[in-house]
């Protein structure tokens, strides 16, 4: 039962790391319907920035307490990680717009080397440690520990998807958002700026993923340029479980992507005899993935089809 | 490229002309390249592997338009094939088969003789390229069932997860049973034999190979080899593209609604694409196998799908001699720039700015940009009157201005 409540707790952090950064993957394919392949770096390239500012912090204002430290480490790589993508846009994505599937999604995977190979060479090959700042005092939960780190994360990932479904459902330029997703023709005909938009889903959908990807270095301790890739397939695996294109879905998706792989971790050496063991833990996602596609590729709260090219 | 022309169709006597004159170049190569050291033909060595590498996957990506990511698990598929049956690993296997499964090892010593429990099995390349090719086609088989229905970005996100998958019983497989020696790899693979005479040259020949009373290093016989098979894979992509399943397949490609409502059974035809092109992955990691003498999870990580892919694209997307040509490219870059670019470095700033690794993982996320920004159909496309993909007819409905 003990080691139940950990993994459930395990997966919900997990879990809504990846629902972060699905939500903009399905942000991104509601409008365009693309799949932004460089998602995953721009998680990285998160990570990297607030690595650097903690550098920077440490050696300037060396007084300060850690709470703020990671605050400011946080707040400062938004921005960045929003400039990343959206200049991701603008150069590779724009112009491709009405050309044929396979275009863009080359492009795409040739934009995720890219921001790799500048990682290497600004923060080097070799895993960086992340360091502790929150106390590593565990806090105990029914038997279960969980760390502060953690809890901070659970929090921090709890607003931004409350502001960030505030934005989509209550302001102007959300509804402009939903307009696009429904229609981008009818909507540029209502006299909604699409491009605009665009942009503004690609900001939305970066400044989510540096909060992960701060938070996931913050949780891990270590941070390397290619770390990216893995949580960017499993929160695009999320995302299609939600239902891609669907931003509560993505969310749910998230979270139960991060509990199936905990609990999937926690019991497949009883469930298969000791053969397969925890370091298989990183398959649960792309088993989830095609079985959502094969069996229900809407997902569990989408309408859309997996069948576009 | 108007000067080099392989259309046999048309210009009949000029194509072969240039075949010949390729193929002498291409024979003589060794010899010259030899002057300046085996480097120089290792590189061209694991080019042509390369270069069959992106053949398969050009029938899957350039013929039927499925974009695969995990291309690189049929080829590690093949080379792990061959670890686990020409060298003392499968001894390993059964020793740590025993405790689990004694009769399953039992049996297996009965069929091949008592000295499997400590040698292993070492089968001849004539049988390893057939299994090869075959268990190979089989996973691609496998991979392409489940994605029957997915098309497009779905379809590439499901290969690259499907990759991965490979990629991580590749490390995991050592324990309890030990398939694949987990992270440390398969050693002491044996080296290919043809009618007896091992390309790695004999025990104390400083790898030379008698052919005859003829000597020649190592690496020249493996290129002579993998110089065959690479015409062999040319020559069947060639007849498959313009068979009725290559047409088939270009018809899936272009529309697969439309190919249906025109009798195409696409469920059998995109498996089809799927098992052949993995087949000629299978074959090229068994060489690869047997040319290092060594396997590990190392060498195929998602960047060198990724690196397959990229010589597609750059070549000439569903062309074949642009696919070769994005392959010598893309597989000698590297080379060329450790023998290059670094030693340029070194002399002009005293220190290595940029490594060669770096500047490689660059030039193939800008070729891959910029191509698909600039020439959609690759350095090479197919000339107009071929089969080109969707997106170079694209192009030139935009310039030359579609009627209205």
């Amino acid at each position: 039962m003990e080691t139940f409540v950990q993994q459930i707790l395990n997966g919900l952090v997990l879990g809504s790391m990846y629902a972060l950064v699905a939500l903009g993957y399905t942000m991104v394919y509601g409008v365009l319907n693309l799949i932004n392949f460089a998602h995953g770096d721009v998680l990285m390239i998160g990570a990297m920035v607030g690595l650097s500012i903690l550098k920077l912090l440490d050696s300037t204002f060396p007084g300060l307490p850690d709470g703020v430290q990671l605050a400011i480490a946080i707040v400062g790589a938004i921005p960045v990680a929003m400039l990343v993508n959206v200049l991701i846009e603008r150069v590779a994505y724009r112009r491709l717009r009405n050309a044929p599937r396979l275009a863009p999604l080359i492009t795409a995977i040739g934009v995720s080397i890219l921001l790799q190979t500048f990682a290497m060479m600004i923060w080097g090959r070799s895993p960086l440690p992340f360091p502790q700042l929150l106390s590593s005092e565990p806090i105990l939960v029914g038997g279960a520990v969980i760390s502060q780190t953690q809890v901070l994360l659970l929090v921090l990932a709890a607003l931004a998807m409350l502001a960030l479904v505030f934005l989509v459902e209550k302001t102007r330029m959300g509804r402009a958002m939903r307009a696009v997703a429904e229609n981008p023709r009818v909507a540029g005909l209502m006299g909604v700026d699409s491009n605009r938009v665009i942009v503004a889903t690609f900001a939305i959908g970066a400044a989510l993923a540096a909060v992960a990807g701060v938070m996931w270095g913050a949780n891990y301790a270590s941070i390397q340029f290619a770390m990216g890739t893995v949580p960017g397939m499993k929160a695009f695996s999320a995302a299609v479980l939600g239902g891609i294109g669907n931003i509560y879905g993505a969310m749910i998706g998230g979270i139960v992507l991060g509990i199936i792989e905990s609990l999937g971790a926690g019991y497949i050496g009883d469930l298969t005899g000791g053969f397969l063991g925890s370091h298989y833990q990183d398959i649960f996602a792309f088993v989830v993935l095609i079985l959502v596609l094969t069996v229900r590729p809407s997902g569990i709260m989408g309408e859309r089809v997996a069948d576009r090219a | 490229m108007a000067l080099i022309t392989f259309d046999t169709a048309h210009k009949p006597r000029q194509a072969y002309a240039n075949m010949a004159l390729l193929l002498a170049v291409m024979l003589a190569f060794p010899f010259v390249a030899a002057q300046f050291g085996n480097s120089w033909v290792r590189i061209l060595d694991m080019a042509l592997l390369y270069i069959m590498l992106a053949l398969g996957l050009n029938i899957v990506v350039g013929f039927a338009g499925l974009l695969d990511l995990g291309y690189i698990a049929f080829f590690a598929v093949g080379a792990y094939l061959t670890g686990l049956l020409a060298s003392p690993q499968f001894a390993a296997l059964l020793e740590s088969l025993i405790n689990y499964h004694p009769e399953v090892s039992d049996t297996v010593v009965r069929l091949f003789g008592e000295e499997v429990r400590t040698n292993g099995i070492h089968l001849s390349v004539w049988a390893i390229v057939p299994l090869a090719g075959l268990t190979a086609a089989l996973f691609g088989a496998l991979l392409g069932a489940p994605t029957l229905k997915l098309r497009g970005d779905y379809l590439a996100i499901v290969t690259l997860g499907f990759g991965e998958i490979i990629r991580i019983f590749m490390n995991n497989l050592n324990d309890p049973i030990n398939f694949t020696n987990g992270p440390q790899g398969i050693n002491l693979i044996d080296p290919i034999r043809i009618f007896g005479v091992s390309l790695a040259g004999e025990a104390g020949s400083r790898a030379t190979v008698f052919v005859g009373g003829f000597g020649m290093p190592s690496v020249n016989a493996y290129y002579f080899l993998f110089l065959a098979l690479c015409i062999v894979t040319i020559f069947m992509t060639g007849r498959l593209q313009h068979s009725r399943l290559g047409r088939a397949w270009v018809a899936i490609r272009e529309d697969e609604i439309a190919a249906k409502a025109m009798g195409i059974n696409t469920r059998n035809v995109k498996l089809l694409a799927f098992s052949m092109g993995a087949s000629f992955g299978g074959v090229a990691g068994a060489m690869f196998a047997a040319f290092q003498g060594f396997v590990s999870p190392e060498s195929f990580s998602l960047t060198e799908s990724i690196s397959v892919l990229a010589m597609v694209v750059l070549g000439g997307i569903g062309h074949i001699p642009g696919v070769v040509l994005g392959g010598v490219l893309l597989a000698a870059l590297p080379e060329v720039l450790r023998h290059v670019v670094e030693p340029a470095q070194q002399a002009l700033f005293g220190k290595v700015l940029i490594e060669a690794e770096v500047l490689r993982q660059l030039l193939y996320g800008l070729a891959m940009v910029l191509i698909m920004l600039n020439r959609p159909a690759g350095l090479w496309p197919s000339p107009v009157k071929e089969d080109r993909p969707v997106a170079a007819t694209d192009m030139e409905e935009k310039e030359e201005g579609a009627p209205a």
